[in-house]
């Protein structure tokens, strides 16, 4: 046995080595058209050899720290603790989430103007998680390409306002039932296909879209994007300095206060919290609705639920077309924010952090979505030092909560109704 | 007599991608075959096999070696053992703690990894595309002087070599060898291979070893071809590997290198005809089409559904 573990530990160790050492050890460095090799730092040289080293230790004791981790007793004090009973839950819950509103509500008049736009973001990013979690979470069906409807709804805010001068508010709808149209569209013929060909087919939708976007120079400027998206407006005041448009008046001259830049930022953060606030109570209205239950028994068995007259085709497309059209919702929003966009926002990477928070919340779990859309969003802004290694721990972490904790930090927990034991 | 030339011009190139693409694509299509997921990591394990071979071409030329097979031989042997280390890994760490859970759940895992990786490569050698030296240059050429010429490059020869040569071995060692044997056992009936003595663990990590060997290959190749690399470069031939796999029929490897070949000439005939910008396009449209109309593939069997 030891001598099977010496074996297996070396191989791992050279295996470290292999697939570390050509990489890390070696800088391609490219001076004009030449390309030159160069040695990396001592530093990450021992870095490699370590890892090597503490590969080939693990691999060799495996079976010993195995089992002496086994005979550790459990050190999660909440491992053995009795469920809440279910009303204590929801009523802990309802309170939790008042506070979080009221709390979100003063935020933006105590906070710096950096921080509500940050915190802006965020709740675009509340959004987007939320409706994706519908499709992902909920119906289970992997959706690769949900930035495409994202890009609907930031591109036709932006295309309306720049040929027909649409304002924010007419916008809002369109965009949201264009990206809701889209996806149904799409979603009539793909929703037949099994799990992981509608992955990929969504993921070709999205690039798609990008490339389209990229491409059709005279219609969305390609690359060079959409500027001069104009701010949205409280019943017909700007926030300008200026007023832009006839008939309309601005927000600090009707209340005759002083201009200030942040008012325009505290606006827009209000704006989207109020539109999360709706995304998230229609889907939680959503869920226990009928079509939330035939979501989530299409889920859980795909046969069952048909065998007991469920139309498959119809729950899906359903779950889809609600997905797209929040994912609508949020581009709106973020088109009005940013005042610029193009198709350099909407790449697959933006659909891999989204899926990534669905994941790392718990699919299905509203709560854990916001949290976790809190925490990716803004732990990379506190570690600016990290912030290139931002993605590298994105998939490390999307790896090992595949491999640890599939159901999330904050797993989703079924209303359901328990039997009284009869006394 | 113009436009055949430019016809076959088109013709050539696409061959050319083609077959690079059926060479990533078996990766995709044995691993489907045996445990049913879809890798979503090897087009960077693809992307390491190029950079790779780069290191070794240009640490070879650092150490003043000029002999151009033995430049080719070194770098291809560099870029298999890393790649398919690196695949063996990748399916130790990221997927074989999730096999046989729910099918979201692997895919999800493949995806972190893929990002991973990127990243991974990003960080060490930086995001800026790095020129890969043609090392094989010239070629023949047809057609009047003074019109357009069809020229078929002694670089797009080598690639047609070397992937008839990858892929006559590896149906040799698919239909002769033991372990090939027991990759179409596992492929066939999973539980019932294992049952009957076959280490089933050691023929998935074949599986990916084999799929990585011939990613590199293709790696070394088509970085030789485009002339630059960069990190992200894995992602998108790996989206048209998997179009070939799935358009091939998955699970065959037959099916994966003509349908390398049918989706290389697509594309290069819309960049010949149409615009260079639209390929993507085409590619991807025609996927969805495939899946929608028959997602068995050309070549692929029908998969019953089993309550």
């Amino acid at each position: 046995m030891a001598a099977h573990n010496l074996k297996h530990a070396l191989f791992c160790a050279i295996v470290t080595l292999i697939i570390s050492y050509p990489i890390l050890g070696f800088n391609l460095a490219s001076e004009g058209t030449t390309v030159t090799l160069e040695g990396a730092k001592t530093s990450t040289i021992v870095g490699v050899l370590l890892a090597a080293v503490v590969v080939f230790l693990f691999q060799l004791f495996r079976d010993n720290l195995m089992g002496s981790l086994r005979q550790l007793p459990a050190v999660n004090p909440l491992a053995n603790r009795k469920p809440m009973e279910q009303s204590k839950r929801l009523k802990l819950e309802s309170t939790l989430l008042t506070l979080m509103i009221i709390g979100a509500l003063v935020w933006p008049f105590i906070a710096s103007r950096g921080a509500v736009d940050l915190s802006t973001l965020v709740l675009i990013y509340i959004m987007l998680a939320l409706g994706l979690n519908v499709v992902v979470g909920l119906a289970g069906l992997l959706d690769l390409g949900y930035v495409a409807f994202y890009a609907v709804g930031a591109y036709t805010f932006a295309l309306l306002s720049q040929y027909y001068g649409v304002s924010f508010w007419f916008a809002l709808p369109i965009g949201a039932l264009l990206a809701a149209l889209f996806g149904l569209v799409l979603g009539f013929p793909v929703l037949r296909l099994r799990g992981d060909y509608l992955a990929i087919v969504t993921l070709g939708f999205g690039e798609i879209i990008r490339i389209l976007l990229n491409n059709m120079t005279n219609l969305t400027g390609g690359p060079n994007g959409i500027g001069g998206i104009p701010d949205p407006t409280l019943f017909g005041m700007e926030f300008g300095r200026r007023v832009k448009e006839e008939g309309n008046t601005s927000f600090h001259e009707t209340f005759g206060i002083a201009y200030s830049g942040e008012h325009k930022v505290i606006f827009l953060y209000l704006i989207a919290l109020v539109l999360a606030v709706i995304t998230a109570i229609a889907i939680r209205r959503l869920m226990r609705m009928p079509v939330g239950r035939a979501w989530e028994a299409l889920r859980e068995d795909e046969i069952a639920a048909k065998s007991l007259g469920l139309n498959r085709t119809a729950v899906k497309l359903s779950a889809f077309t609600i997905g797209a059209f929040f994912a609508g919702f949020a581009g709106t929003v973020f088109a009005s924010k940013q005042g610029f966009i193009s198709p350099e926002s909407f790449v697959f990477l933006e659909s891999a952090i989204i899926l990534a928070i669905v994941v790392l919340g718990g699919m299905g779990s509203q709560m854990g979505v916001i949290l976790a859309a809190i925490a990716v969003t803004i732990l990379p802004e506190l570690a600016r030092e990290f912030s290139e290694y931002r993605m590298l721990i994105f998939g490390a972490a999307m790896v090992l909560m595949m491999v640890w904790r599939p159901q999330g930090l904050l797993p989703m927990r079924r209303i359901h109704i328990e039997l009284k034991k009869q006394e | 007599m113009q436009d055949l030339l430019y016809f076959i011009q088109q013709l050539i190139n696409g061959l050319t991608i083609g077959s690079t693409y059926a060479l990533i694509a078996i990766g995709y299509t044995m691993v489907y075959g045996i445990i049913g997921m879809i890798n979503f990591a090897h087009g960077e394990i693809y992307m390491i096999g190029a950079y790779t071979a780069l290191i070794a071409i240009t640490g070879l030329a650092a150490l003043g070696i000029a002999w151009l097979p033995l430049i080719l031989i070194v770098a291809l042997v560099c870029a298999m053992i890393v790649s398919s280390s690196m695949g063996w890994a990748v399916e130790r760490v990221a997927y074989r703690p999730v096999r046989g859970k729910h099918r979201l759940i692997p895919l999800i895992s493949a995806i972190g990894m893929s990002i991973f990786l990127q990243n991974y490569v990003h960080l060490a050698q930086g995001s800026r595309n790095i020129g890969f030296p043609a090392l094989i240059e010239g070629g023949f050429r047809f057609g009047a002087e003074d019109s357009f010429q069809t020229s078929i490059t002694y670089m797009q020869i080598t690639i047609f070599a070397t992937t008839l040569v990858c892929m006559t071995i590896l149906s040799l060692f698919i239909s002769r060898s033991r372990i090939g044997r027991a990759c179409r056992a596992v492929s066939q009936d999973l539980g019932m291979a294992n049952l009957l003595g076959i280490d089933t663990n050691r023929i998935i990590s074949a599986t990916f070893v084999i799929g990585a060997a011939l990613a590199a290959v293709a790696g070394l190749l088509l970085g030789m071809y485009y002339g630059s690399i960069d990190p992200l470069f894995g992602f998108i031939a790996g989206l048209k590997a998997f179009t070939a796999a799935v358009l091939g029929g998955i699970g065959s490897i037959p099916g994966a290198m003509l349908g390398g070949l049918i989706l290389g000439v697509a594309e290069s005939m819309t960049s010949g005809y149409l615009s260079g910008e639209y390929k993507d396009v085409v590619s991807f449209g025609l996927l969805i089409l495939i899946l929608l109309f028959k997602p068995t593939g050309l070549l692929g069997k029908p998969e019953v559904e089993k309550i």
